[in-house]
């Protein structure tokens, strides 16, 4: 392959008076430029950037200041759940709408964790929206919708990570919602009864 | 028992096959490298295990970093130009043709209006170190703040290319207010679908997502 035939094997014989020319190799040693070749590839490979970053897309809810009260729509609380996103990646959660002022909801700590973290508390809910869906009590209009508020000492890699466990459930509604100081009021105490 | 002589070989290898090898890969990699583009500051983007690719172009980008600094880019050098010029017309920043050709081909841009014009009087290694110690983008919840530079940017941005996609990258480790800003100022201009760029992870065994990934792979 990489060298040419040069001797004149096969041809016409030359006549006595031709002097014959030395004969030069053709062959060619490649390994300089195999290693220029690997070396460049290596470069390129390092600089390339193959894989696409991925996105995520989000839906963020139509937000209007004239928007009338009766035209929002009213959230069932048997089918609602709430996540407070707060410090050091912790997650609290709880079931309903919390819109009795009397009794403070039943805050849940937990955080992002393969067991017994958020993921098992959406499966949960969601299992029992089915069931009531099945049981006739909820129509077939009705999804589990889980409100998202993170509080201010939360990081963006919590938002991203609350959001990621919506599409890893198939939770199909779900909001990014402003936290309350109420809400904010319930974290301090479930802190502090926990010893957190 | 006489030891049967074995020939002599030769240790010389025929390299043309591996020098061919080496130059098609080569060759795929020069064609389908796209080199890194730019960044101002270092970003890790958590982790997510949505599959949706960014798009080529038409791109908006809001980089956010550790600390919540905002650097703000759109790609197309001819929509930069236009840009700028709309900017340099809407805050009077006396910007020369020069300092508009340098923004239209510079990298992100991560500073106040007030000192855009010396930024861009600067050599690219000098803008490089500048974004250091840049404060960023200055934002605010209200876009009709004036105070609200981004606001400013963005919408400058969508005049001259209404198809912008808004993608924002930002750092797992930057605190929620300053992202919760960016998407207030969006709101403000009843934006309500953006794209957040994030690494990708594979959907976690026994969930709906890995359920769905799996029925979808026995169907191909």
């Amino acid at each position: 392959m990489a060298e040419m035939d040069t001797s004149s094997s096969g041809g016409h014989k030359k006549g006595p008076g031709v002097k014959k020319g030395k004969k030069l190799s053709t062959r060619v040693d490649l390994t300089p430029m195999v290693d220029l070749g690997f070396l460049l590839i290596t470069f390129f490979m390092f600089t390339t950037t193959l894989a696409k970053p991925k996105t995520m897309e989000i839906n963020m809810p139509y937000k209007d200041k004239n928007l009338q009260e009766e035209e929002k729509n009213k959230l069932k609380a048997s089918v609602a759940m709430t996540v407070l996103l707060s410090k050091n990646h912790r997650v609290y959660y709880y079931e309903g709408l919390a819109d009795n002022p009397e009794q403070n909801p039943d805050l849940k700590v937990t955080g992002f964790k393969p067991k017994d973290g958020i993921r098992d508390a959406i499966i949960r809910k969601k299992k029992a929206v089915d069931a009531m869906k099945r049981a006739g009590t909820l129509t077939a209009k009705d999804n589990m919708t889980v409100l998202i508020k993170p509080d201010t000492t939360s990081t963006y890699s919590d938002l991203v990570n609350m959001l990621d466990e919506m599409s890893i459930n198939d939770v199909k509604v779900y909001a990014i919602i402003d936290i309350s100081d109420v809400e904010q009021g319930y974290i301090k105490d479930t802190e502090a009864a926990s010893g957190l | 028992m006489p030891k049967a002589k074995l020939p002599r070989k030769s240790t010389n290898i025929d390299m043309t096959a591996m020098c061919d090898v080496a130059f098609l890969l080569l060759t795929f990699f020069m064609l389908a490298t796209k080199f890194k583009p730019e960044e101002p500051v270092v970003v890790t983007t958590p982790s997510s295990i949505s599959e949706i690719p960014l798009p080529d172009n038409d791109i908006m980008l809001l980089t956010v970093d550790k600390k919540g600094r905002i650097f703000f880019s759109i790609d197309n050098k001819i929509k930069r130009k236009e840009l700028i010029e709309s900017v340099n017309d809407d805050r009077k920043l006396g910007l020369t043709e020069q300092d508009i050709n340098r923004f239209a081909i510079g990298p992100s841009i991560g500073i106040p209006f007030n000192r855009l014009k010396s930024f861009l009087s600067m050599p690219p290694d000098e803008q490089a170190e500048v974004n250091v110690t840049a404060p960023g983008v200055p934002v605010d919840t209200s876009v009709l703040s004036p105070d609200n530079e981004l606001a400013q940017w963005i919408k400058s941005a969508r005049y001259t290319n209404p198809k912008l996609r808004i993608c924002i990258k930002a750092d797992g480790e930057a605190a929620y207010p300053h992202v919760k800003k960016i998407i207030n100022t969006l709101e403000g201009y009843k934006i309500f679908k953006f794209n957040l760029i994030t690494n990708m992870k594979a959907a976690p065994p026994g969930t709906a997502a890995f359920e769905e990934r799996q029925k979808m792979a026995s169907a191909e």
